[in-house]
């Protein structure tokens, strides 16, 4: 038998390592499976009991999700064409015929604008207060980042009214623009806070040695800090994005029509001709895919990020 | 050479010199012409930093390059210039490496090559070996000496060596709590300090001091130590009370016919000398003496010193009394 090692695990640590990992993750993962196999269900095997774990796949919960349709009344049949398309057929099949879009695109495309909106903003102000708290003597310096911070604090319903009050006086009320400003505001103590933390960790002698080099001090900031800042500025902004992305409370308190995000929308889904539960997980299937794309390209940048945020003093 | 203890303002000088930080009373000249305000772009002042703060986005050609490109200069003499430089250096082969991987004193030559790529007026060097290994040390104040020969350029040289300081140095500026202790070459600094600090300093031992009561006279060239008389040079300043006779340990001898004796405490052997530590009347003294002298721990050894050498301090003020022997080189210190 080999001796103890204190740095080498076992080969039975490593397979209960490993047990432990994959349970963690088929828990944690299970709910996702789950609406994602419901998004290709019918809404009898969706709502089937027990569940159906093997089931036909359907197109059906897409077409209603991106259609709003109409109940084929008996009488009705005679006068219609035949289906023209493929979701035609398919609304067809489960008695409707579809009479136009349904709002979920243009939904999309509110979430979209407003979560890269305000996220590139949150970037571009995080990244200059942070790099300004980082480099300047700036009075009342702790004070300020605390003030920052403490916008955090405390649960966005306990500021939704007076932000309504004001958004109403402003005209901000559902409008795109109005909910990226909000949502920067609130992105941006958590962007400063953690850039100024990446900022500090490139060594002042870099821009000092462009300043001797013929630059301005503005020149050194853009040329020679962005770049080092970049692995940051890449993490920050997945975090925002995904703050921005999933907010529910303020949405569906200051959004009703034109700006109405995602997330306060896929509920009333439930309320269109039924419980229409394969509607609302394909939209909430579709609803993941930016952010999980966008996470899995940065991923190599949000990993760095939060080891190199944890060794910081 | 700026040299001094850490904390003692030599880097600030430095920094102030190539425009990094502003001073906040005075003028800096540079060619003649004050450039107390302006900042550093525009002073025309190649640095050279202790972490050496290469641009780690940067391969080896960009780094060099870098300071031309601010310039505008054309993409075609900033290749020349750069394989110029590259080939001074002796790093042509690194030249599309990334900076990430190199060594300690390949870093230091790119740290070079940019600051000499655009030939500025002149150089300013903060400690720049202190990141390198011992060994590697000296062989890179080799090169940096060569270099500056070379490319014949003022060059402000910070350091906390003063070992550094006397190989590589035309001048040295030694400095204590942000002022300045002594200006001079090396063999005026180590011979005739203008100062305690400055004797103390500089040396390895450093001078002895040989505390005494008693007063100076101008015109002197006797001093008496617990009733024994020294030859000094003749002084040219008179001072009385707390006094200090500095000797460097090279310029006392043992002399069994002095009544002046001390007794052995400890002894260093470094092969071609050593080292005797001796308790005197006046405090405690370093001497050094060939190696093959036979001396054990606890004899009493009597002590005569370099009548040329001595300088006669006064401990209150710490500043060296005028003599004969030094006058010429405190003048213009």
């Amino acid at each position: 038998m080999s001796g103890f090692s204190v740095t080498q695990p076992s080969n039975r640590q490593k397979w209960i390592a490993g047990l432990l990992v994959i349970t963690y993750a088929v828990v944690t993962l299970m709910p996702l499976l789950w609406i994602i196999a419901t998004g290709f269900k019918s809404p009898e095997d969706a709502i089937s009991y027990p569940p159906k774990i093997v089931f036909e796949p359907s197109l059906e919960g897409y077409v209603n999700l991106f259609s709003s349709r109409t109940r084929i009344t008996p009488g009705m049949e005679e006068t219609l064409q035949p289906p023209e398309t493929w979701y035609d057929q398919v609304a067809r099949d489960a008695g409707t015929i579809i009479v136009g879009p349904s709002r979920y695109g243009q939904r999309f495309l509110n979430s979209v604008i407003i979560g890269f909106g305000s996220t590139f903003l949150a970037i571009v102000f995080g990244t200059t207060a942070a790099y300004a708290f980082s480099r300047f003597k700036i009075p009342i310096k702790d004070d300020l980042l605390f003030f920052i911070l403490s916008t955090r604090m405390m649960p966005p319903i306990a500021v939704a009214i007076p932000i309504f009050l004001m958004f109403r006086q402003l005209g901000l009320n559902d409008t795109q623009l109005g909910m990226i400003l909000l949502y920067t505001a609130v992105n941006l103590s958590l962007s400063v806070w953690l850039l100024k933390g990446f900022i500090d960790e490139i060594p002042f002698e870099y821009e000092e040695a462009a300043l001797i080099d013929g630059y301005t001090r503005f020149q050194a900031f853009y040329k020679v800090v962005l770049p080092q800042a970049a692995t940051g500025i890449a993490s920050t902004a997945i975090f925002c994005l995904i703050f921005a992305w999933n907010e529910y409370a303020f949405a569906v308190l200051l959004t009703s029509g034109t700006a109405q995000t995602a997330p306060p929308f896929i509920p009333t889904i439930i309320g269109v001709g039924g419980q229409d539960w394969p509607a609302v997980a394909a939209g909430a299937t579709l609803f993941l895919m930016p952010v999980m794309l966008f996470t899995i390209l940065l991923r190599k940048h949000l990993l760095r990020g939060i080891t190199f945020g944890a060794v910081r003093k | 050479m700026l040299l001094g203890p850490s904390g003692c303002g030599k880097t600030t000088t430095l920094r102030m010199i190539a425009g990094l930080e502003l001073p906040t009373s005075g003028e800096i000249y540079i060619n003649g012409e004050e450039v107390s305000q302006k900042r550093a772009s525009q002073r025309d002042i190649a640095f050279v930093f202790q972490m050496f703060a290469l641009y780690p986005h940067l391969n080896v050609r960009q780094n060099i390059s870098y300071p031309l490109k601010s310039q505008g200069m054309k993409r075609a003499q900033i290749k020349a210039k750069v394989a110029e430089v590259a080939k001074i250096l002796g790093i042509e082969d690194i030249l599309s490496k990334p900076v990430g991987g190199l060594s300690g004193g390949d870093r230091q030559r790119v740290a070079l090559g940019r600051a000499i790529v655009r030939e500025p007026k002149a150089f300013m060097m903060d400690e720049p070996l202190g990141a390198l290994d011992a060994e590697f040390r000296e062989h890179m104040s080799q090169e940096l000496r060569a270099l500056h020969d070379r490319m014949g350029a003022t060059t402000v040289y910070v350091t906390h060596d003063q070992l550094e300081a006397m190989q590589m140095g035309d001048k040295i500026v030694v400095m204590n709590h942000g002022s300045v202790e002594q200006f001079g070459v090396p063999q005026e600094i180590y011979d005739w300090p203008a100062t305690m600090f400055v004797a103390d300093f500089i040396g390895s031992p450093p001078m002895n001091f040989l505390r005494f009561k008693g007063s100076i006279n101008d015109g002197d060239n006797k001093v008496s130590l617990s009733g024994q008389v020294f030859d000094i040079p003749k002084q040219l300043q008179s001072a009385s009370g707390d006094l200090a006779f500095g000797v460097r340990p090279e310029h006392v001898f043992l002399d069994e016919t002095s009544a002046y004796k001390g007794e052995v405490l400890a002894i260093e052997y470094l092969g071609t000398t050593q080292i005797i530590t001796l308790d005197t009347p006046n405090g405690v003294l370093k001497a050094r003496v060939a190696a093959l002298d036979r001396i054990d721990v606890g004899q009493k050894k009597g002590l005569m010193f370099n009548p040329r050498t001595v300088t006669i301090f006064a401990q209150s003020t710490g500043v060296a009394l005028l003599s004969v022997a030094n006058k010429g080189v405190l003048d213009h210190g």
